[in-house]
């Protein structure tokens, strides 16, 4: 299989104008990923499925995963000189991460037997502008996978057929997975028609009328 | 508000059947079908639009077993996890274990004792037999064949799970691998006893065939019966047993040559229709395959450690990074999918589940049939729920 940045290459030169980033992998045996601005995703998809080298027919995975808003601290070594003598400090940076939901899928080729190829999909914030493309109507294998990751990260993918909650039930509120869920205290609390009935005899009963209760005095 | 009123699912509209004209026939008759298949007790309905006795449309309901397996995952240690993999599919922990510890061990970059490569690959083909014949017991139980067949499927099943037992301590949540190995080594008389049981299970496996391949009913009832087309379960992402019953020869044990696939000898049976007949042959001729491999695993075993000595179990905090492994478990392909920030706890813990994505195409089978071929097509499916929900 041709390598992430031979792929970068030829897909730039098939669809100008698009912009390709290779997100680096630390870890050695795991794959790096190629971030896809996400108006342009199903054109790069089309493309990696339909390339008569790369044929990604078989769309295996598909995640979510949410980023929130964060401080990373990195560590630089940095040379300073002190008093005429040089030193190596180690220097902590802080930078803020915006928050962001993220969809990766995990892309093989079934006809040439290769893969992965790693796509990421990047939503602009975590509130309000979490539209992504679905790639639902080039690969189905994505149809139950991107329903869940609507159901519990709240990515909502536009032409996807069929978007609805999968795992939890359809008057869910909130995403499960999202991390700074919080789970309410019952998560059965449902409203009887005994609530209504009582509200209704409150109306008969003021509150002034209402009996007090005296506590007993002993003799 | 009536809370207890019954209220129509959403998006859930019928739409009657039309003649040319454009004026309807008859009426369509929506239920809330199942649970009917022996894995699904209670947590797995299907919501079919029926007219007359064929299916118009079908739509999978679950979600019923439900407990955020990732989010607990993310919660707690990696080692932590193994335990709760067990519960995934709860028929194949052993290939669950295996699935998530060739994973970390790609994260972390552990070697595996040779000896330790051989006992997963007699667990993993073990775990595929008894679970092929638990899906055929199941299968025919479907078309009707009540209790005796799958009594029999059980039979032999319950022989291969003691031999779990005797290893890892639980017939079925076996918590049996490890990150670099396996927890304990097994003992020349365990082997002596596999190797004896791999040897009668062919009589077996001859004996059920004789009962069930060429059996008239079961031949009515599966052959050209919710036919899987080769582009859609390319394109659906089916895996394992269903996806090669639709011609597609595609096995990660060839493909990704994982543990020491490479070095046995065994072919990747195929289906020419991709019916449910089709499903239920590459499964038998599935568990021949495992046999010949069981037969060169036990034969070649070697001694050694069974524990990569770099391993660490305690205090485990792999470097930053992420990383995709799977393996061919006997619904399909089993992945994990983690993200490592260098802490104790996995920053995502993912797992794509076989059973899941081969429901995609549940409802493209059922169409046009009987409502009595969906529950054979259902069955021949394979799904494990907990594996399905997580």
């Amino acid at each position: 299989m041709e390598t992430l940045e031979q792929i970068k290459v030829r897909l730039e030169q098939a669809l100008p104008q698009t912009r390709l980033d290779i997100l680096p992998n630390e870890c050695p045996a795991g794959e790096r990923s190629l971030i896809v601005e996400s108006s342009r995703a199903v054109d790069v998809a089309k493309f990696l499925r339909d390339d008569s080298q790369l044929r990604f027919d078989y769309c295996s995975n598909v995640t979510g995963i949410d980023w929130p808003e964060a401080k990373i601290k990195t560590k630089v070594k940095k040379k300073v000189v002190v008093e005429g003598v040089e030193k190596e400090v180690e220097e902590t940076i802080e930078t803020l991460r915006s928050g962001h939901l993220e969809v990766v899928y995990h892309l093989y080729s079934m006809e040439l037997k290769h893969g992965p190829v790693v796509l990421r999909l990047r939503t602009g914030n975590r509130a309000e502008q979490t539209h992504l493309p679905s790639l639902t109507p080039l690969w189905r294998g994505a149809e139950f996978q991107e329903r869940e990751i609507f159901d519990l990260y709240g990515v909502i993918f536009d032409g996807h057929p069929d978007l609805r909650r999968i795992l939890m039930w359809d008057e869910f509120e909130g995403h499960p997975m999202r991390r700074d869920y919080v789970a309410p205290d019952d998560f059965e609390y449902e409203p009887t028609p005994h609530d209504e009935v009582l509200d209704a005899a409150k109306k008969h009963y003021p509150v002034a009328a209402q009996p007090e209760v005296k506590p007993e005095v002993k003799a | 508000m009536n809370a207890f009123a019954a209220q129509p699912p959403k998006n859930f509209e019928v739409k009657p059947k039309l003649d040319r004209s454009g004026t309807p026939i008859g009426d369509l008759l929506e239920i809330s079908m199942g649970p009917h298949h022996p894995s699904t007790h209670g947590v797995f309905r299907m919501d079919v639009v029926l007219d007359g006795e064929t299916v118009v449309k079908l739509k999978p309901v679950f979600g019923y077993l439900h407990r955020n397996h990732e989010k607990i995952g993310e919660n707690i240690s990696y080692l932590s996890s193994m335990p709760y993999t067990d519960r995934l599919d709860y028929f194949c922990s052993m290939t669950n274990n295996w699935a998530y510890a060739l994973t970390i061990e790609k994260l972390a970059g552990l070697a595996v004792p040779e000896r330790a490569e051989y006992i997963r690959v007699i667990m993993a083909e073990l775990t595929r037999l008894q679970s092929h014949t638990c899906l055929v017991g199941f299968f025919v139980q479907d078309m009707g064949a009540l209790g005796t067949p799958m009594m029999y499927a059980f039979r032999e099943r319950e022989k291969i799970l003691d031999l779990f037992e005797e290893v890892s301590g639980a017939r079925m949540m076996c918590n049996y691998m490890r990150f670099g190995g396996v927890r304990v080594d097994v003992s020349d008389d365990w082997i002596a006893r596999t190797k004896q049981l791999v040897a009668d299970y062919c009589k077996f496996l001859d004996e059920f065939e004789t009962f069930i391949a060429e059996n008239e009913i079961v031949l009515a009832r599966t052959q050209g019966v919710g036919v899987l087309s080769r582009e859609l379960a390319i394109s659906a992402s089916i895996t394992g047993p269903m996806l090669r019953a639709a011609g597609v020869n595609y096995d990660l044990r060839k493909v990704d040559k994982y543990g020491f696939y490479s070095r046995f000898n065994f072919k990747v049976p195929l289906g020419d229709h991709g019916d449910v007949y089709d499903r239920y042959m590459v499964r038998v001729l599935e568990m021949r395959e495992s046999i010949k491999i069981l037969d060169e695993a036990l034969r070649d075993i070697p001694a050694g450690p069974v524990m990569d000595p770099k391993a660490k179990l305690r205090g485990f905090r792999p470097k930053p990074g992420e990383v995709y492994g799977r393996v061919e478990a006997p619904k399909g392909e089993l992945g994990f999918y983690v993200i490592s920030d260098g802490s104790p706890n996995p920053y995502r813990y993912r797992i794509r589940p076989p059973s899941f994505v081969n429901l995609t195409i549940l409802e493209d089978m059922c169409l046009g049939h009987k409502v009595s071929d969906a529950i054979v097509i259902l069955g021949s499916v394979d799904i494990v729920l907990g594996e399905v929900d997580r």
